[in-house]
């Protein structure tokens, strides 16, 4: 009785390490040896259209509502204190130290992360992948290295498209709306918002989400049990492990930047 | 879609993303000390700086010429020695000049105020690595409520 749980706890955490091992293999492969600039550079463009580009409406229209809500719950609050000059520092500091990172890679996880797993699986499902192997074709090269690239760079620069709009939602709200001051919403945000600490660490944080995010989406796509079923369970899983780990790691990057 | 479409719609959201960059570092985010340009630093000793921070703005008459670029303790006196950062387009204050920890409103950030002193043929102009001499520290409202019941008490 008490041999099988252990049996079953070790065989959960060997399959754990295994997965961990074979992720790292394939973005090892995928990222290593010299890349073939004309070769690689339009497969790269089509991904930053699929990932980036089609992405960007999703973006757009969140960050403008969640700009806007923060600015309309923020000055409810503030206005009781007679302080609604902070709503601008409140909106900005906010989305770009959490929001805007954050949500992004969610709704990229969501729109993006889970079409690579379905793409991925179903490419492995109906023997692409090996056929690609039949031809000489590296498939880590062909496949997963440029949509990791896309995904990397183009999830931070949705994240700052996101924290802009949502910033502009928040003074549409706030000063075009409600009536605070608009001189004061932007010069009480530029007094409190630093380049370095809250621009650039958002940035940080987002790359580090597209890693994050990109590396699960291709892992679970490609280690995907090749039926139907299996295909949901993996797009069902990246989209779940992908936002548990940003969650996660948003508090670990957190702490880190500006918890001492 | 044509490759030649795809590529416009990509550097359409390049494009985009460098807007909204550089919206945030120059509209949201103020970049530096007031202004741009270069600055000199001063320093000053205090008896103790209340709620002074590093980055906190130093103004003269509400106008921020300056902020706090660094907070240390002199070990031999024990007494902390802040160093302002002050924008080279105000160079010329006198080193009869004070300087006193203030308050923004009742409950507000704290910054220093930068008065300026006169100037006669003996006074000379602060310069990068001076001392401000004359400074007045922070108000501790715990020491200001007992000096007021110690009063109170005679």
């Amino acid at each position: 009785m008490i041999a099988d749980k252990l049996q079953q706890l070790g065989a959960g955490t060997i399959n754990n390490v295994r997965g961990f091992g074979r992720a790292g293999i394939m973005l090892f492969g995928a990222l290593l040896g010299k890349p073939d600039i004309r070769k690689g550079f339009p497969l790269l463009i089509k991904q930053l259209y699929v990932i980036g580009v089609l992405s960007l409406l999703i973006i757009l229209v969140s960050g403008l509502f969640i700009g806007m809500v923060l600015a309309l719950q923020g000055y409810t609050v503030l206005v009781k204190f007679g302080a609604e000059q902070m709503l601008g520092p409140l909106v900005a500091l906010s989305l770009l130290r959490e929001l805007g990172p954050v949500v992004t890679a969610l709704l990229f996880a969501g729109r993006a992360g889970s079409a690579i797993t379905a793409e991925i699986g179903l490419m492995k499902a109906t023997e692409q992948l090996s056929g690609m192997e039949m031809m000489a074709v590296d498939p880590l090269r062909r496949i997963i290295a440029p949509r990791f690239w896309a995904g990397v760079i183009s999830m931070p620069l949705l994240a700052l498209i996101f924290t802009a709009v949502g910033i502009l939602g928040g003074h549409l709200v706030g000063v075009d709306w409600l009536g605070v001051d608009g001189g004061g919403y932007w010069s009480a945000m530029q007094a409190n918002v630093d380049l370095y600490q809250d621009v650039m660490n958002g940035v940080i944080k987002s790359v580090v989400f597209a890693l994050i995010v990109m590396w699960i989406a291709l892992h679970k796509g490609y280690d995907a049990v090749p039926t139907s079923e299996g295909i949901s369970q993996a797009t069902t899983q990246t989209v779940v492990t992908t936002s548990l780990a940003v969650l996660a790691f948003d508090f670990i990057l957190t702490a880190l930047m500006f918890g001492g | 879609m044509t490759t030649r479409k795809i590529e416009i719609l990509v550097g359409g959201f390049i494009v985009l993303a460098i807007a909204a960059f550089l919206m945030l570092s120059l509209q949201v985010a103020s970049s530096g000390v007031a202004g741009t340009g270069q600055s000199y630093r001063l320093h000053a000793k205090f008896e103790n700086i209340g709620g002074l921070k590093v980055r906190s703005p130093v103004k003269v008459g509400g106008v921020v010429v300056g902020r706090v670029a660094a907070i240390e303790l002199d070990t031999t006196y024990y007494r902390p020695v802040v160093t302002l950062e002050i924008n080279n387009s105000y160079s010329n204050f006198p080193e009869t000049s004070t300087l006193a920890i203030l308050t923004s409103g009742l409950l507000g950030e704290q910054y220093l105020g930068l008065q300026p002193g006169f100037l006669d043929e003996t006074v000379e102009i602060l310069a990068d690595g001076d001392y401000i001499e004359d400074t007045k520290s922070a108000l501790v409202l715990e020491e200001l409520i007992g000096q007021f019941l110690f009063n109170r008490g005679n």
